[in-house]
This record gives C-alpha cells, sequence and structure tokens, in this order.
C-alpha cells in the first residue's frame, strides 16, 4: 500500500545531517509508491535538498532564512504543520534528537494523533506500520501500532542505514517561508567543554563506571582511550559515575545520556544497569572489564575480563599500543 | 503561585534484569518480589525543582501533586507531600486504565484546569517505566502553555520561567510566559529525602481521588477507548551474545590475548 511519508530533517554545520539521510532512506523503502517528502529549515537547507534527494527524498519542503538556525519549538512546529497539510503524510518520521524530542509529541497532537518516541524499529506488517522501541530502562522493547493517523515516530540515530545515494536525483522544493512568532525566548546557549572527537561519533567509546572508585579511576580510562588512538576513541561514563560527579554529564552514556553505536564498546568497572545498556548497546561489540564474574555487563559482552581494572586496563593500554 | 508537579508510580527500575520479568499475555510486566512500586526518579526531581523555587520565593506559593494511576498511587503523593508538597490529587477511574500517553495527558490536562489557577506545571523528563518523555509535551499542548523540555535549572519570577535545558553539546537558556509547563532532567540535581517528622506530617496532608465525573470527562475519550497508541507486544530482548571470558596467569597475558581477538575480529 502506498503511503506518504514526511521527514523532519536537520541540519548539521549547514548540511544534511547523517540522522535525516537513515530516516529519508527508511522512508523511501516503506513508500511502497507513496510520496517520500523532507522538511529543512535554517541556513543551507536549500543545498541540504540537493543531499536528501540523493537519500530518497522526492519532495523537500524548505527555507534557508537563518531565523530557523537554533532550534526554537513554535517556529519550527509551525514551519512542519503547514508541509504537513501540504504533504498529507500518513507517517511522520522525526530524529530522536534535541529537536524530536520536543517536535514529535507536538506535532502528533496538532494531528490528532499519536507518537512513537525513541524507535530502533519502525516496519511495515501486512500493510500496517509498526514501531519497536526501548522501554523499562532497557530491560523490555514494545511494539505498537497506531489507531490514528498520521504515525509520528521519533528514530533513535543509526536505527537505519540511508540507502545507496541516488546520484544526481532531483525533486520538488517548496518553500516554507519566514519562522513563526515563539512562545519562547532564547537568552543564551552554553557549549559544554568537550575537545576533540565527540562520544557520539567515535568508532571506539570507552567508559566507565562506578566500580572505578572515584574521579582518578578516568585517568586510567582515558589513557586506554588515548592509546587507542584520539581521532577515533572518545570517553564515556555511566550514570552513577556522572551522578557522584566524577565525569562530565557531557560524557553520559545511557538512556538519559548519550546514545552510543560504535565498532567497539569497552566498558570498564561497569555493572550494565539496563538504563546504561539502553545507551550502547547497538555497539558493534562490547567487551567488559569487571571484578564481578556476574556483573550484567557480561550477559551483552562479547569478551570479558574478570579482574580489578587497576591491574587489567595498563596491562591492556601496554597490549594496544604493542599492537600498534 | 500554585504549581502543579505531576507524579507516577512505577515498578522499581532498580529491579535486576534477572528479576524483571513480563506477562506475554497480557503485554505487562509483572511485579517483582521484593521490590516495592516507587515514585519515578525524574518526578522526584521535578518536585524538588518546584520546592526550591516556592522556598526561594518565601511566600505563600502552593504545590498540588497529581497523580494519575491506582489507590497505591497514594505512596507517590505521599512522598512528594513529605518532601514539602501541600495538596494531592489522585486521578483515579477505571476509566482511565489503559491508555497512553495522549490520555493520560488529557486527564491531567482536565485536573489542572480544575484546579483553576495554576501557574506553572512540573513534570519529570520522563517516566522511568515506559520511558517515552511526551506527557509533558502533551499535556502543554492540550493546555496550549508553552513548555521548555529537559530542564537542568528553573527559575520562575514576575510571571515569567527562565529554564535551562540539556542540548546535545550543551545548555541552553530560554524564558517562558507563565502559565507554562517544564520538564525536568536529572541533570537537575538529585531530590531531596523527607525526614520522619516530614513523613508524618504528609500523612496528615488532604489527598482528594478524582474520577472522570469530577473532571468532565468523557470516559470514552480516555484509557483503552482513547488510546492512539496500541502495545501490540511487551517483550524482552534475546541477547545472542555468549560472552567468552579471556582467561590466563597474569593480567599482561589476559590483556594480550583479548587484543589478539580483537585482532583477529579486525575491530583493531
Amino acid at each position: 500500500m502506498a503511503r506518504n511519508i514526511l521527514v523532519v530533517g536537520e541540519l548539521e554545520e549547514g548540511a544534511l545531517s547523517s540522522t535525516t539521510a537513515e530516516l529519508v532512506g527508511q522512508a523511501s523503502r516503506l513508500a511502497d509508491g507513496g510520496q517520500v517528502s523532507v522538511t529543512l529549515l535554517g541556513s543551507g537547507a536549500g543545498g541540504a535538498a540537493s543531499a536528501a534527494f540523493e537519500a530518497g527524498a522526492d519532495r523537500a519542503f524548505t527555507s534557508d532564512d537563518g531565523g530557523y538556525d537554533d532550534y526554537n519549538s513554535d517556529p519550527w512546529v509551525g514551519a512542519v504543520e503547514n508541509a504537513v497539510g501540504q504533504a498529507s503524510p500518513d507517517a511522520i518520521f522525526v530524529a530522536q534528537s534535541v529537536v524530536g524530542r520536543d517536535m514529535g509529541p507536538r506535532i502528533a497532537a496538532r494531528q490528532g494523533s499519536a507518537v512513537a518516541m525513541d524507535c530502533i524499529n519502525v516496519e511495515d506488517d501486512g500493510g500496517e506500520l509498526k514501531a519497536t522501541r526501548p522501554c523499562y530502562g532497557g530491560n523490555a522493547q514494545a511494539t505498537y501500532s497506531f489507531a490514528t493517523s498520521p504515525a509520528v515516530a521519533t528514530i533513535r540515530a543509526k536505527a537505519f542505514d540511508p540507502i545507496e545515494p541516488r546520484a544526481g536525483a532531483s525533486g520538488e522544493t517548496v518553500d516554507l517561508g519566514a519562522p513563526a512568532d515563539s512562545r519562547t525566548t532564547i537568552t543564551g546557549r552554553e557549549l559544554a567543554e568537550s575537545e576533540g572527537l565527540q562520544i557520539q561519533d567515535a568508532a571506539i567509546v570507552v567508559s566507565g563506571g562506578r566500580g572505578l572508585g572515584g574521579p582518578e579511576g578516568f585517568e586510567t580510562v582515558e589513557a586506554l582511550a588515548e592509546a587507542f588512538g584520539t581521532n577515533r576513541a572518545a570517553v564515556g561514563a555511566s550514570r552513577a559515575a556522572c551522578d557522584l560527579g566524577w565525569y562530565p554529564v557531557s560524557q553520559q552514556v545511557g538512556l538519559t545520556g548519550k546514545v552510543v553505536t560504535p565498532d567497539l564498546y569497552v566498558a570498564i568497572a561497569i555493572s550494565g544497569a539496563s538504563q546504561h545498556m539502553a545507551g550502547c548497546s547497538g555497539s558493534k561489540m562490547i567487551i567488559a572489564v569487571n571484578r564481578d564474574p556476574d556483573a550484567n555487563i557480561f550477559a551483552t559482552s562479547k569478551y570479558g575480563i574478570v579482574g580489578d581494572y587497576k591491574a587489567v586496563v595498563p596491562a591492556l593500554i601496554e597490549a594496544v599500543k604493542a599492537a600498534g | 503561585m500554585h504549581f502543579v508537579v505531576c507524579a507516577k508510580q512505577i515498578p522499581d527500575p532498580e529491579t535486576p534484569p534477572s528479576a524483571f520479568k513480563i506477562d506475554a499475555t497480557t503485554n505487562e510486566v509483572i511485579p517483582a518480589q521484593g521490590f516495592q512500586p516507587v515514585l519515578s526518579q525524574f518526578d522526584g526531581i521535578a518536585a524538588e525543582a518546584a520546592l526550591r523555587i516556592k522556598e526561594a520565593a518565601g511566600d505563600d506559593t502552593k504545590i498540588t501533586v497529581l497523580s494519575m494511576g491506582a489507590e497505591s498511587a497514594q505512596a507517590a503523593i505521599k512522598q512528594v507531600l513529605a518532601m514539602g508538597a501541600d495538596e494531592g490529587v489522585l486521578l483515579q477511574d477505571d476509566a482511565f486504565e489503559g491508555g497512553d500517553s495522549h490520555t493520560t495527558a488529557q486527564v491531567l490536562a482536565a485536573a489542572i484546569k480544575n484546579l483553576g489557577d495554576v501557574d506553572a506545571v512540573f513534570c519529570g523528563r520522563q517516566a522511568a517505566d515506559w520511558d517515552m518523555g511526551q506527557v509533558g509535551l502533551l499535556l502543554a499542548e492540550a493546555l496550549e502553555w508553552p513548555v521548555a523540555i529537559l530542564a537542568k535549572d528553573v527559575q520562575i519570577a514576575d510571571g515569567t520561567m527562565t529554564t535551562t535545558r540539556v542540548l546535545a553539546d550543551g545548555f541552553e537558556t530560554v524564558t517562558q510566559s507563565l502559565p507554562a509547563v517544564v520538564t525536568v532532567s536529572n541533570e537537575f540535581g538529585e531530590p531531596r529525602y523527607p525526614k520522619l517528622q516530614q513523613i508524618m506530617q504528609a500523612a496528615k496532608k488532604t489527598v482528594t481521588t478524582q474520577t472522570h465525573d469530577d473532571l468532565s470527562i468523557n470516559p470514552g475519550s480516555v484509557g483503552a477507548a482513547g488510546a492512539r497508541l496500541k502495545l501490540e507486544r511487551l517483550f524482552i530482548p534475546e541477547s545472542d551474545t555468549q560472552v567468552e571470558l579471556i582467561e590466563g596467569d597474569t593480567p599482561e597475558e589476559q590483556a594480550q590475548a583479548l587484543v589478539a581477538k580483537l585482532q583477529a575480529d579486525k575491530v583493531l
């Protein structure tokens, strides 16, 4: 059954975000002859539209107005509502991002419909869209159908692969105009201190938990990340470690922190509470060092070393360095 | 001023994965033995945010706790009352059961309109059971009030709410006119632990129970009848990983063996 799907796109430094390309790709797989539209708001939207067409979109609703650059709820919701009115989508996909967490429910409410948040899968099941998402801190997953239309889903980064780019593809562009007034005034923005590689972009994430015993344990964790190479490894932390003030909240991995999907996730002295696993279970491989052989982290790890991190991690650093 | 704190009682999220079970026929979590239901942790933080504003203002600001749930949710209400809130309202009705985030927000919105003079509503960033994180937003839409989500700091003065919210790469500060809704994140800090005396005082505070009749809600529009999201299946994801514990006489041997494995798997 053909279905029209609208993707609420996002820009990263003026270019199509990788998650938007993934969402557009999945929309094109599920459209079944229907139309895939995308909204792109802010400086660079016009150029990003070309990338969206190559990623699978048929139509782009854009505004290059810099007034959209810093996400503000009301004008964004207004612009997307405008696009929804023209595209008449059966489904709306939004990234589970700072934008999507805010937009998803508001768009659903205004369309008289429902949203499934933080989905890891949206699929066709006998003509019906079904959305699957983790819940209960990652202990369980729930699959939902929608009693109302359009079905709205916010979708996790890297839940889907983009399609092979359709080189030279083009599509229709519709202007969404200038941002409307907002009930919200942004009075300041402050970037968290984080040098170098962002944790979500790292191929290897080395994380430390409460079992480190103190903030100084993170020096060992950082040294291991450094041994892997600062150009591909970043340091994360469990919520317990962040709550204790041992490491910055910006590096927190878990349900209420960052969701990371590296090639290799190295869990040092992390018990593996479900809410932590919800932030790293999408990693290609998890390995763990823990003193407790029964720690939950080993249930999802491919390799593990049972032992005191103070002895194991320095040896691991030397072995990684020796391996070049 | 009059603040509302929305509080939800949930199965204890500290239940270890080994004790977490689902009844596949009803798609419900089977309560784990030895684990009592608790106030969702983020709602406790939301209550803390409201209390700090009241204390800083030093005025006669009233804080009302709202909870939709079963009779047992009285415990969640009492906990927020013990923290320092003034009154509680339990929204309890068979008609409210089996709903979704949309119907929950409709019931809460009706209760807030019923209170009449509310200036701000404080919600947790998400309930730590379903982890949706949308009731606060849907409530704001139902009330047609502005909303700020993921707050790590909230101030209210002179008819304005100033919120510092958590972004992916930092923070932003926003202002909105009251009445408004805010959802509070864990970055705000820990909620207070009530003292024994406060717990005893809380027992004397008023908790009223309201049904769809009290709120003039059509029972067919809420609960399972009004739900827009249908739970098809609740399940425990299967892990296909079998851990290989790396043995060795020394940490050095174990480390070298592990690195060799990673190289063989082409991860390094």
